[in-house]
């Protein structure tokens, strides 16, 4: 697709992917420029209030995640990479089109109407809506013989005040098996990694990741793709398990299928070198 | 994992020691209405971390329902409990368990009530710290400052230096320029706690 036909769609980065995540931010940018997707970055973004604000302080979670709500320019969705954060500003949307304090509070803070309207959405759902999976013969091809297991995390479970939010299960395999790879069956797609716990209570955390690696070495896989940068990192940090399975972000593999030669400055960036394993399967020089 | 599981709970129970009206404060406070559970223990099987907590989340559903005021929010499940909603979707009776966490944690804060996993809590308040200062997370001093707090300074020592070495953690935190907007937020609360 070239340039003059791409679309702007506001981008909500999040903390994880302008610091510790810098690839899985690089590589997205990558990937939808490639799709004809300008991703343009909310200005002055904060923090959306993470899990530490919600669970200490309610308001102070709302405020938060409404002031990036707030920086949203009108008529175009805002997509996020994070579950995390997209759960914290949906939330907050959505306490909003049913309380109408919310909503005052939000106006009398942030000095701008709200836009009841305003689609915030996880960037699967822009991918889910492109018509993805017609590609270009040499294209289908890119991936034979990788073979992986996904992860999504907590992403596919929301809370029950959002039940009808999508929850793209399958997005993943869906786009890498038609680009040749092998989806592998396992059982720990959708288990939590243990998130913030990781810092205070790694005991905990270490045995469920050691748990998710072995999944995937038992099912056979090259690489665990993950869709989340918190659970990417958890993934990457926490397990003893010797030798480890590399991990990927959806974004990497994706935009490397389709014919990127940026990845040098995002594979460099793990803390398990995936590169290795990506050369031997010929997908990098 | 040790458990004290219902140690104060096999003594004799005094109605007076009960708080009778915990969970429809809890409704009135925090919207959430704990009374349509009926203990069928999915979200118990289901939680990641019940091996390491002290009670099942359905328990502590239980304890504010009877009325166990001080057992619910000194149990380490309200601060191990990481909002992760695998229980809440597999609930038949879609309880919202992470708000309700959020509301045993909110007041076991204002009450000053003993937290059984302090280091959490210290995490939280590091990490709304440097919101506090400059409106995004930074790691690199969220680790400092819980590091110095627990004069711990060797464990993830090689985690530290080899995410130093990629360039994961950054010297300078990423700033937010209206900064005055992000404190703001931070003011004390109207019945004047300050969480952070
Ligand atoms: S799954 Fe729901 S109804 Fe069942 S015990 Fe847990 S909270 Fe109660
Ligand atoms: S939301 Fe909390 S109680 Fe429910 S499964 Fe996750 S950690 Fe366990």
């Amino acid at each position: 697709m070239n340039k003059q036909s791409a679309i702007d769609v506001s981008y909500f980065p999040g903390c994880s992917l302008a610091s510790t995540a810098t690839e899985n931010n690089l590589s997205l940018i990558n990937l939808f420029n490639r799709l004809g997707i300008n991703l343009v970055e909310l200005d002055d973004w904060s923090c959306c209030g993470s899990s530490s604000a919600h669970c200490i302080n309610s308001e102070l979670a709302f405020d938060l995640a409404t002031r990036n709500i707030s920086l949203a320019p009108p008529g175009r969705p805002l997509a996020i990479a994070c579950p995390s954060c997209l759960l914290r500003l949906r939330e907050a949307q959505h306490h909003m089109q049913n309380d109408e304090k919310a909503r005052i509070r939000y106006e009398e803070t942030w000095g701008r109407p709200f836009d009841p309207n305003l689609k915030i959405q996880h960037y699967f759902e822009l991918l889910d809506k492109k018509n993805l999976l017609s590609f270009s013969k040499d294209q289908i091809q890119k991936l034979k013989g990788l073979k992986f297991v996904t992860y999504y995390g907590c992403m596919l479970a929301r809370p029950p005040s959002l039940p009808r939010d999508t929850k793209y299960h399958g997005l993943m395999e869906r786009i890498l098996s038609s680009l040749g790879a092998t989806s592998l069956p396992w059982a720990y797609t959708s288990q939590c990694c243990g998130t913030f716990l990781s810092v205070a209570r790694p005991d905990i955390v270490t045995p469920l990741v050691n748990k998710i690696i072995r999944g995937a070495q038992d099912a056979g896989a090259d690489f665990i793709i993950t869709a989340c940068a918190m659970c990417h990192m958890n993934l990457e940090v926490r397990p003893t398990v010797k030798p480890t399975v590399p991990t990927l972000h959806f974004t990497e593999i994706f935009s490397l299928a389709l014919g990127t030669d940026d990845y040098k400055k995002w594979f460099s960036k793990h803390l398990v070198d995936p590169r290795p394993l990506l050369k031997a399967k010929c997908l990098i020089n | 994992m040790e458990t004290n599981q219902n140690s104060s709970l096999i003594a004799p129970v005094k109605t007076k020691d009960l708080d009778l009206n915990f969970a429809a404060e809890i409704k009135q406070k925090h919207g959430v209405d704990i009374n349509r559970c009926f203990h069928c223990q999915t979200c118990a099987g289901g939680c990641p971390f019940h091996l390491a907590t002290d009670y099942p989340p359905n328990s502590i559903i239980r304890l504010v329902q009877l009325g166990f005021r001080k057992e619910a929010l000194e149990s380490s499940t309200i601060w191990l409990c990481v909002g992760c909603h695998t229980c809440s979707i597999q609930c038949p009776m879609a309880i919202d368990m992470s708000a309700f966490m959020d509301a045993l944690r909110q007041t076991a804060i204002k009450e000053g009530a003993c937290v059984a996993e302090p280091d959490i809590l210290n995490f939280h308040r590091d990490v709304l710290h440097t919101i506090k200062r400059h409106g995004r997370t930074h790691k690199l001093e969220i680790m400092l400052r819980y590091k110095a707090r627990k004069w711990d300074w060797f464990s993830d020592i090689l985690v530290g230096t080899k995410m130093f070495a990629k360039r994961k953690l950054h010297l300078k935190p990423s700033k937010v320029k209206a900064i005055e907007q992000i404190q703001k937020t931070f003011q004390p609360q109207p019945d004047g706690v300050v969480y952070e």
